[in-house]
């Protein structure tokens, strides 16, 4: 009979039975676990690393892994740029970058791009000069487009497996709880961030705010965090609250707002205990102040309400007018002070968000969905990828998760831009199946799908003109013209996949004239 | 569309150079568009923006919006050019800025009917309004009101008016009381519009509200607007409330009843309705069309019949 | 009518949007410099309208440049005939000419 190391006999066929090992020693087996008991003068335990490049030495990445990002930051965000630097400095080569989203002040990555540090792209988004090179071919791999709601799916089923998270938080203490809404780089929610801190091989924080331990409340655990380096900054704060939500002067967004307003006052879907999102983009933002009037009058309040949350639905919500806000990911400087205030302002992953394959995602429960259009077609597919010259400068985001969960999916959008129509025969590119979306709400005009003739009827009594959206279409076409289509060669430089991982459309190289 | 009795409660304001402005000023449905060739318009882009509002009224669709167009003065050089390239554009109207005699009004209309005339666009097509912005032409107000058929009304334009009275403009408006009360006097004598001056202050509502109640009550049929964030407060103003629309479609009601009875005389509750009522009633009427506060279209085919 | 003879340089319309900014030198024969946001839709039309437009104004020597904010056709008209008739020193508008 073998005895473990305290002497108990254990009999071996225990062992067997149970399959497991003897007990080696209190230490053996947990590496975390301090090995230095009752010694108060040694350095108290943590996971902090000096610097960067010591970090990615141990987290063992090598050539041909897969790295992640997200995007709170947005165009604040300085992660990226520093992490990709190090990296490349380093000379990994032939890395996939799986971020939620990339933007404009992510350009440098052209460069890494070039130097086959990076071969391929998940992302939600791109824009600015990394989009353009993208666009002009200068991957051999296309990117991958993915939903917010996708991309949670991709990852939680193990289809995109990071090897190292890459995770700037605006606050964190030595052993790695973090939250999104304290400090200088304050970005609200960090619910993307949380689902590759969840499922990522090895998950690195950086910030720029040390905490006293432990950093109550968290949203990223300390038992899924392996290292934490200190940094100068993790963001911009310029960046990461303004530009894309400051709320419209714009007559015209204005109009489009107040209409889609009215819209979904009249649509059936709003009655007391209703859920919404607005998405952000002018007339959709202001959109949520109108709303606000009609619940005023109407004594309606909203149950809850999804996002994306910004400064209007904040306002909303400390107004009485909705009840809880979910969110995984705050739009504005309001949000981000909301969701560290509010005890019904709760922080949500990006899978608990819209991954269509979890348990329950959130989109499906929610009534009514308000969301922006680059374009959209006579079948009502919308593109919100790439321009009218077919150059990618735009995300999917959550668009086609919330169009297709939501009971009432209205898009707002001008009918034209300049001298681009908004509504077209067809779209440049498919990010949301016509058959999600209900009520397009134009400067000159309201089209409803025909697959939802109940809306019609309903806005027809409400004497909201309706006209058929092939009728927008010419009316566009008639002020703009027949444009030319753009020319694309055969190179694809874009996949973009529906949020249930198949494929949905792609995106070529635009043909330099 | 472009008829004497559509309302004009709201007449847009667009700069004559501003492209985009011009491009979309159809869609936030004011009543009336006025493209603006004189005050938003500086000396070096005279030429540019004639010729802009010019391709802009020849080309777009305003959705049967009446279209105006404010030209320079005839003491300017560029008040000739303008009605020239207008005649031609085809608004619906011409407003002339600054008025002070009838002969202002003739000596636009005689050019006009010349350009008519030349273009072959049958004479008196072109309509007429005309601002007034001076003591002079206020105390003229009825010579202008009365100088021409073309006038469907007159305006008037404060800023000017009120300097040259040494005073300045407030809140109650107080110092325009004689001026607007003399307009819309001359333009009821003469059978015309009579249209009120601009609100400037876009971020006062409140204010906007109150002015418009006062020239509401005054009389007026509208007013100029800058901004399309003013359209909603005036439009609102101006709706009649749901007792005035009801007590309308009454008054309709008896005339119907009174028709059919072959009758000369129209009672509501026993009481003898005179003209002045039902006139009230189909103005009320039709300003609840308008603003989609009735549109059942039997009433507004009653209203047309009534008539 | 009389073609008409650019004298100086003429600049008409911005660059904010929906407009264009045509500016007119003097050239022999007439070329046409285009830099559109929508070159790739519109870009063969708009040459086409610079070139109807010079010809209903008989131009016949003149470098046109035109930076196209997404301009509608009628505004592109519109800044263009401006800066012919600026840049041939003319203030009065033939208006017969035009449709």
């Amino acid at each position: 009979m073998p005895d473990n190391s305290i002497g108990r006999e254990i009999p071996s066929e225990i062992l067997a039975q149970f399959s497991r090992n003897m007990f080696a020693g209190a230490y053996v087996n947990t590496p975390h676990v301090r090995q230095d008991k009752g010694n108060r003068t040694l350095p108290r335990l943590n996971k902090l690393v000096d610097n960067l490049e010591q970090v990615i030495v141990k987290t063992g990445l090598k050539d041909g892994m897969t790295i992640s990002f997200h995007h709170h930051f947005r165009d604040g965000d300085k992660v990226v740029n520093l992490v990709m630097e190090a990296i490349s400095q380093m000379g990994i080569k032939n890395l996939t970058v799986a971020a939620s989203s990339l933007s404009a002040v992510h350009s440098p990555m052209v460069k890494h791009i070039t130097d086959k540090t990076v071969s391929r792209i998940f992302t939600s988004g791109l824009r600015g000069e990394l989009a353009d090179a993208i666009s002009n071919g200068i991957m051999d791999n296309p990117v991958l487009i993915h939903s917010h709601g996708g991309r949670a799916r991709a990852i939680e089923s193990g289809q995109i497996q990071i090897d190292v998270a890459f995770l700037g938080v605006p606050s964190c203490d030595v052993y790695g709880n973090a939250n999104g809404y304290t400090g200088r780089s304050a970005c609200g929610s960090l619910g993307y961030a949380k689902v590759d801190a969840g499922h990522a091989r090895k998950t690195v924080l950086l910030t720029d705010n040390l905490v006293e331990y432990p950093n109550t409340p968290f949203s990223i655990h300390q038992d899924e965090v392996d290292y934490i380096v200190v940094v100068d900054e993790v963001g911009n704060p310029e960046g990461i609250g303004t530009g894309a939500t400051r709320l419209t002067k714009n007559p015209k967004d204005i109009l489009i707002g107040s209409l889609a307003a009215k819209v979904i006052a009249c649509s059936g879907y709003f009655e007391d205990g209703f859920s919404f999102q607005t998405g952000s983009g002018g007339a959709s933002l202001i959109a949520t102040n109108f709303i606000r009037d009609y619940m005023l009058a109407q004594n309606i309040k909203a149950a809850w309400a999804l996002g994306g949350i910004t400064g209007q639905m904040v306002a909303l919500h400390e107004e009485g007018l909705i009840k809880r806000l979910l969110d995984v990911q705050s739009f504005d400087r309001e949000a981000i002070r909301s969701i560290g205030e509010n005890r019904y302002h709760t922080e949500i992953d990006a899978s608990y968000y819209a991954n269509p394959l979890n348990k329950g995602c959130a989109v499906n429960k929610i009534n009514v969905v308000v969301l922006s259009a680059l374009e959209i077609d006579t079948d009502f597919n919308v593109n919100v990828l790439t321009g009218s010259d077919g150059v990618l400068r735009g995300a999917s985001g959550g668009h086609c998760d919330t169009a297709v969960g939501a009971g009432l999916t209205v898009v707002v959008a001008p009918l034209i831009r300049g001298r681009s129509a908004t509504v077209l025969e067809r779209v440049q590119t498919v990010i949301t199946p016509g058959a999600t979306v209900d009520v397009l709400v134009t400067d000159r005009g309201v089209a409803v799908n025909p697959r939802r003739p109940r809306v019609e009827e309903q806005l027809r009594k409400n004497r909201i003109p309706i006209i058929p959206i092939a009728e927008l279409q010419q009316k566009a076409e008639r002020m703009v013209g027949k444009p030319e289509p753009v020319q694309y060669e055969k190179k694809i430089v874009a996949v973009v996949e529906y949020r249930d991982g198949t494929i949905m459309d792609v995106v070529r190289q635009v043909r330099i004239q | 569309m472009m008829s004497e009795n559509r309302l004009r409660r709201t007449m847009l304001y667009v700069p004559g150079n501003n492209a985009g402005m011009i491009r979309d000023a159809a869609i936030y449905q004011s009543d009336s568009i006025m493209f603006d060739l004189e005050d938003s318009v500086s000396y070096r882009e005279k030429d540019a923006a004639r010729l802009l509002v010019y391709y802009s009224l020849r080309t777009l669709d305003f959705e049967g919006i009446e279209t105006v167009v404010r030209i320079n003065g005839l003491d300017t050089p560029y008040g000739r050019e303008d009605i020239k390239a207008m005649v031609k554009a085809r608004p619906f109207a011409i407003r002339l800025p600054k008025t002070e005699t009838a002969q202002d009004v003739l000596d636009v209309e005689t050019l006009i009917a010349a350009e008519e005339q030349k273009n072959g666009i049958p004479i008196g097509t072109t309509r007429m309004m005309a601002a007034i912005e001076s003591p002079l032409g206020v105390l003229n107000a009825y010579a202008i009101a009365t100088s021409s058929k073309r006038l469907i009304g007159i305006a008037i334009g404060a800023e000017d008016y009120v300097t040259s009275m040494k005073t300045s403009r407030s809140p109650d408006g107080v110092e325009l009381m004689f001026a607007r009360g003399m307009l819309v006097t001359a333009a009821r004598a003469a059978g015309i519009g009579a249209f009120d001056t601009v609100y400037s202050d876009l971020n006062n509502e409140e204010g906007l509200r109150k002015e418009v109640e006062l020239i509401k009550q005054l009389g007026f049929d509208g007013k100029s607007i800058i901004s399309p964030r003013q359209i909603a407060i005036v439009h609102d103003v101006f709706n009649p409330t749901p007792k005035q629309i009801a007590n309308a479609k009454m008054v309709l009601q008896a005339i119907e009843e009174a028709k059919a009875k072959g009758s000369g005389v129209i009672a509501l509750n026993g009481k003898m309705i005179d003209k002045p009522i039902v006139d009230r009633a189909m103005h009320t009427l039709d300003l609840a069309i308008a603003s989609g506060l009735i549109e059942d279209a039997r009433t507004a085919m009653e209203v047309s019949n009534a008539r | 009518m009389e073609g008409m003879k650019i004298l100086d340089t003429g600049i008409a319309g911005t660059l904010e949007s929906s407009d264009v900014m045509i500016t007119i030198k003097k050239h022999s024969g007439v070329e046409i410099e285009l830099n559109s946001i929508v070159e790739k839709q519109f870009g063969r039309q708009i040459r086409e309208v610079v070139r109807q437009v010079l010809e209903q104004l008989g131009v016949k020597d003149a470098l046109v440049v035109v930076q196209d904010k997404g301009a509608l056709e009628c505004v592109l008209r519109a800044r263009l005939i401006t800066a012919v008739y600026r840049s041939a020193g003319l203030a009065e508008v033939q208006w017969e000419v035009f449709a």
